[in-house]
């Protein structure tokens, strides 16, 4: 994985994906640690997304390494009408790795392409969050133990919901059961059910909330207000899909509720306080990750790693 | 009847002729090709009767001879053409369009929030279904499928 860029989940290998979860484990165990001394960080936010920007600017400062960038594209050059290609050229000569987040679908790949830098995709549009699926994915073997075999119920936007897709497709490698919970118009996609009838993935669909009590996972998205054409309908919607805490009483012991965050009302408040809810644990488990991705990606070995 | 014939489009002594274009593709196959860029004779005929497709349009350009992946972009407009490379007046070789596994710089891909329609920038494409043309992008990872096909101006 030396100077490669992480530009989409499927670059990686399921190999890779074990020494990405392998480290973070490590960085868990030993946050700070100051391997990236002298080493610079562009975190280029061509649109704001302060959580990914904190979560990145976090793991690499407790790296020991710097952090430069902007924050959205109206602070930058990029609003005198800069192209992204003369952008990401320049940035390349102030740092060791691009961190990039962007509007348009396809933009970190293309920056791959162009840079002397390894790229890291921070969300391109609706394509790509590969780390965001990482940090998901290092939530779920923590949490359970295992990647393999595990009953995972996916709810709210499964139509747009960008880390729904990549978190199917990365799971889909360990024999999974998913449980898709949705309204009809926020259903998965044709081509993700494709997919999973391909390699043989057994997937319910369901319209409510139900059958719960078999999941060991259970990953909450934001319905956002703009898929619906008709605001009467987001009001019903929102509500049908509202996970409270006593719907937990009949679930499984080791059941853990995920969120990638931010959340509205989809999670109830009173959720919070039961131990299955994992939501804020993943957003830390967000900087180990991203530690590991970086460190990984710049072939850096953390101190404590004994490999 | 052999005038008629002869006015419809000349024989050429060396080069390609590229065949059973139907007609209203023509002008996208000159555009993909970029033959409006080609300095030799070039002579076309469009709106020719053609019992397979109707209306046929052909195109014959001298001293040319295209590369198979360059001459196999048009296939993702038209299947039917055939192109027979002519040499000494005689055609030497018969060949039809063979859809290719990829193309670069010949479609627009149909996601508006792509960066491709956004940036100055070749637009790449894995070709995923041979049969009913579907072009998978690079970048964004979009479907353009047949019906969403535009080809870019050279």
């Amino acid at each position: 994985m030396k100077n490669r860029s992480l530009v989409s989940i499927n670059d990686y290998s399921t190999d890779n994906i074990s020494e990405i979860l392998r480290r973070t484990e490590l960085f868990e165990k030993k946050p700070v640690q100051k391997i990236l001394d002298g080493k610079v960080v562009a975190t280029l936010f061509f649109e704001p997304s302060t959580r990914t920007r904190l979560s990145f600017e976090s793991a690499v400062n407790k790296l020991g390494g710097k952090v430069i960038g902007f924050t959205d594209s109206s602070s930058s050059s990029v609003s005198k009408g800069e192209s992204l290609k003369d952008t990401i050229k320049t940035v390349a000569n102030y740092c060791d790795l691009i961190v990039m987040r962007h509007p348009l679908e396809g933009s970190a790949k293309y920056a791959s392409e162009l840079s002397k830098v390894p790229i890291i995709n921070a969300g391109d549009g609706a394509n790509q969050h590969p780390t965001q699926t990482l940090l998901d994915m290092y939530s779920i073997i923590k949490t359970q133990g295992t990647l393999q075999n595990l009953n995972i119920f996916l709810v709210g936007d499964l139509k747009y919901g960008r880390t729904v897709h990549s978190l199917l497709m990365a799971m889909s490698r360990y024999n999974p059961v998913f449980n898709f919970i949705s309204h009809e118009k926020l259903r998965i996609p044709d081509e993700y059910k494709m997919y999973l009838n391909n390699i043989g993935i057994k997937y319910y669909e369901h319209s409510e909330f139900e059958k719960i009590q078999y999941a060991d996972i259970l990953y909450m998205t934001r319905v956002q207000k703009e898929r619906f054409s008709d605001p009467m309908e987001y009001e019903k919607t929102k509500d049908t899909y509202i996970l409270k805490n006593d719907m937990l009483n009949d679930t499984k012991d080791n059941l853990r509720i995920l969120h990638p965050l931010p959340r509205v009302t989809e999670v109830d408040n009173d959720v919070d306080e039961n131990r299955k809810a994992y939501y804020f644990d993943q957003a830390l488990n967000g900087v180990f990750t991203r530690q590991a991705i970086i460190s990984s990606i710049l072939d850096i070995k953390p101190e404590n790693d004994t490999n | 009847m052999p005038k008629e014939k002869k006015l419809m489009v000349n024989a050429i002594k060396d080069g390609t002729v590229i065949d059973h274009i139907p007609a209203k593709h023509l002008f996208k196959v000159i555009s993909i090709l970029g033959l409006d860029k080609i300095k030799t004779t070039i002579t076309f005929g469009t709106n020719l009767e053609s019992d397979k497709l109707g209306k046929k349009a052909i195109i014959k350009i001298s001293e040319v001879f295209f590369e198979d992946q360059d001459i196999n972009k048009i296939a993702l407009i038209t299947q039917e053409a055939q192109l027979n490379i002519i040499k000494n007046y005689e055609v030497v070789e018969k060949k039809p369009v063979r859809i290719p596994d990829f193309v670069v710089g010949i479609a627009k891909c149909v996601n508006p929030k792509c960066i491709t329609n956004n940036e100055n920038m070749l637009t790449r494409f894995t070709i995923v279904d041979k049969k009913d043309i579907a072009l998978k992008c690079e970048y964004c990872e979009k479907i353009t499928d047949k019906e969403h096909i535009k080809i870019l101006k050279n």
